[in-house]
């Protein structure tokens, strides 16, 4: 996991004391992690005057400072990486994204991890657009024996969602995994579907969905913002699933998501087993990011 | 979030307004916000770096510092870089003497391979009136082979697959046999999403390229990609050294600037883009454009022509005038609508301008150009003195517009009340966000 950083280690170890060429060079560090400039520039600003005020220049302390920053910024607030499962039942997961991400991945993976702490899921095929969504999602779920609801393709999202609801109901399940076909944030039409989705959801529980999770790909750079603002501002995330952790791509751009928008990260996936998936830790995070 | 470039420019402007030079140091703060709108479009650091030492040679070399408009040429020559960058090599397809000319795509997971597939083969089919073979040589994602067979029904393109072969080469291999006999003149392989760290799938990328010397190899690149990008870039044309670029997800909001980082450090030429959910929703590349995308500047450069073209200055300034008065009439306004009109399709034009994408006001707004004709003849169904006073407009005289325009008096309401918003706007406008607007007209 995000084994760039290395390169990290080699500022640590390069300057024995903090001077100009160090500062840049961090900072250049914290952007290639996708890290947004603000966010770095912010923690570098911090960084600097600690440094000054505390009159440490020894690298290793100030690499120590910088973690403990990154990790206030990924633990403040209520910032409950758990996802929220209870009652009443079943609970309802919203699963989006823009096109690509691995949304439909992450939900067999998510349904196989909540399948094994013995939850009956079902997963409901509202991803009615793309060509063999519905066929892809199957596959996953004959594999993992997890029961998925589907229409025919090219039908009402939304009628897949209450059809769903209605079967959990009726066969006791604990957790409804609802996909959603890919949409970019900035197409408003795909946006007001998503609302509609919503409004079902909340007509048919009688409370909002139980997590709205947001699927990031990790190779994606600064334009996760705007996907998570304009997300956010449309139906409102409650978390966000992290994916392709294991390419080289680092997703530092959480980080000022979380900063700005107060979302926390909650799972991680990467690979392509079926267990392929964890839930987020902040310590491990930052430690892989600054090693 | 980011600012865009041109609202940054605006203010470091005013900054230095009345010292009628920029001093060295004001280069340096307009080029630390080119640095960051360059690092907000995702274009890699180091990229960045070498861009903007060039950029400060070139600026210092064409004396800039003693020029009227400074920044303008700023933004300039930066848009000139750029644009050399994007625009080296290339960007039509080599067809290969003897047929099929085959072509492979590759690149990461969730890039678009399959669905580029289809648009590249309709593309093919459409323009250069090619008939297109399709290879679905991705056995690993559950129903990528269907989905390729269904996206490519829309297009009536046949599909060769093997359900229960496991071996994408020999699968490629069997295709392009199959599909030869078929004449068949291009054949389009979509294999499987890969990192470009994985020995096993890049390997077999490798064997396919090694076995069925495909013509051309196309990586396909989210736009969407961050600082990573021009590693995968490099890693995977040092394995497969392919020919082109194909640019996804460009309906996004995003900038972008991984095109200009791959394009910079491997020299590859992008080829295509991909633009949205249609089929249709694919073209070539155009440099320019893609320039102006990353800086987050709308196509300025272009409008600027336009609006100088269109617009003559008395007019502009006496609108200028009316608009901070809130003394807008509906003469101005047709006059204006003539104007739009002269300058292409009213989509087109607001896509240009920069502050487009980020004012609430204006976001989801939709205008057909035939509504502008039919706002046009109700205009021109008022009398002079209406046009001038649109508030003595009452229910009679409404009427009487509606029958002269042959539209309903809902029609005439509808815009009578779209003016007064106008004007609001218009107002506003004056007063905060068109200043950037006004301020590129002015000194460029």
């Amino acid at each position: 996991m995000f084994k760039l950083f290395k390169n990290l280690n080699y500022i640590w170890n390069k300057f024995t004391k903090a001077g100009d060429d160090f500062w840049d060079l961090l900072e250049e560090e914290l952007i290639l992690g996708n890290i947004s400039f603000e966010t770095a520039d912010m923690l570098i600003a911090r960084l600097k005057e600690y440094s000054y005020k505390e009159n440490i220049s020894d690298p290793a302390s100030l690499k120590n400072q910088l973690k403990n920053y990154i990790l206030d910024i990924l633990q403040d607030g209520e910032s409950n990486e758990l996802l929220n499962i209870g009652s009443p039942r079943p609970s309802v997961f919203l699963i989006v994204g823009v096109n690509g991400v691995g949304k439909t991945s992450s939900i067999a993976k998510l349904a196989n991890l909540l399948a094994k702490s013995r939850k009956k899921i079902i997963i409901s095929a509202a991803d009615t657009f793309r060509a063999a969504a519905i066929e892809q999602i199957q596959y996953f779920g004959e594999k993992m024996g997890i029961e998925v609801v589907h229409h025919q393709r090219f039908s009402d999202p939304g009628a897949v969602v209450f059809d769903s609801l209605d079967k959990a109901v009726a066969k006791d399940a604990d957790i409804v995994i609802i996909d959603t076909a890919g949409r970019m944030q900035t197409s408003s039409n795909l946006m007001d579907e998503l609302k509609k989705i919503k409004r079902v959801i909340e007509k048919k529980i009688g409370r909002e969905p139980d997590e709205i999770l947001l699927v990031i790909d990790s190779n994606v750079g600064q334009n996760a913002k705007s996907q998570a603002e304009i997300f956010n501002d449309s139906i409102g995330v409650t978390g966000i699933i992290l994916t392709k952790i294991d390419s080289t791509s680092k997703g530092g751009v959480v980080i000022t998501i979380k900063n700005d928008l107060k979302i926390p990260i909650k799972l991680v996936t990467y690979g392509e087993k079926i267990d392929n998936i964890g839930y987020f830790n902040p310590l491990e995070f930052v430690n892989e990011l600054i090693g | 979030m980011f600012e865009f470039l041109t609202s940054k420019f605006e203010d470091l402007f005013f900054k230095i307004k009345n010292k009628g030079k920029i001093s060295p140091k004001d280069l340096d703060d307009a080029l630390r916000e080119i640095k960051l709108a360059l690092l907000e479009a995702d274009v890699n650091f180091s990229v960045v770096k070498e861009l903007l030492e060039n950029i400060k040679n070139k600026a210092l070399g064409e004396n800039i510092l003693e020029s009227l408009t400074p920044f303008q040429q700023v933004i300039k020559i930066v848009n000139e870089e750029m644009t050399k960058i994007l625009g080296g090599g290339s960007s039509l397809i080599n067809f290969s003497q003897r047929i099929p000319t085959i072509i492979m795509l590759v690149g990461l997971q969730g890039t678009g391979k399959t669905t580029v597939s289809v648009k590249l083969a309709n593309l093919l089919k459409s323009k250069y009136s090619k008939k297109v073979g399709l290879i679905a040589a991705d056995i690993y994602r559950p129903a990528a082979i269907l989905q390729l067979i269904d996206y490519s029904k829309k297009i009536n393109c046949e599909v060769y697959h093997e359900d229960n072969n496991k071996d994408p080469v020999k699968i490629a291999k069997n295709g392009i046999d199959y599909l030869r006999k078929n004449y068949s003149d291009v054949v389009i392989i979509d294999t499987a999403g890969r990192l470009q760290i994985d020995e096993e799938m890049m390997a077999e990328a490798v064997s396919i390229k090694k076995e069925l010397k495909p013509h051309q190899i196309y990586l396909v690149v989210d736009s969407m990609s961050g600082q990573e990008a021009v590693n995968v870039a490099k890693e995977f044309n040092q394995k497969l050294e392919y020919d082109g670029i194909i640019l996804t997800k460009l309906d996004s909001d995003s900038r972008g600037g991984a095109a200009l980082s791959i394009n910079h450090v491997i020299k590859k030429p992008i080829k295509f883009i991909s633009t949205g959910e249609k089929i249709e929703d694919f073209d070539i590349f155009y440099p320019d454009r893609m320039s102006s995308r990353i800086l987050g500047m709308g196509d300025v450069l272009s409008l600027i022509e336009k609006t100088e073209k269109v617009i003559d200055d008395k007019k502009a300034r006496e609108l200028e005038e009316k608009i901070y008065k809130n003394e807008l009439n509906f003469e101005d306004f047709v006059y204006q609508l003539k104007s739009i009109k002269k300058m292409g399709s009213f989509d087109k034009i607001l896509g240009m301008l920069p502050m487009m994408g980020k004012n609430k006001a204006l976001k989801g707004i939709n205008i057909d150009d035939r509504q502008l004709d039919r706002i046009e003849a109700i205009i021109n169904s008022m009398t002079i003195e209406e046009r001038r006073h649109p508030h003595i407009i009452d229910g009679g005289r409404k009427k009487r517009i509606a029958g002269g325009s042959g539209t309903n008096v809902s029609d005439v309401n509808n815009l009578l009340k779209q003016f007064e918003n106008t004007r609001q706007l218009l107002k506003q406008f004056s007063g905060g966000g068109m200043k950037s607007f006004d301020f590129i007209k002015r000194r460029f």
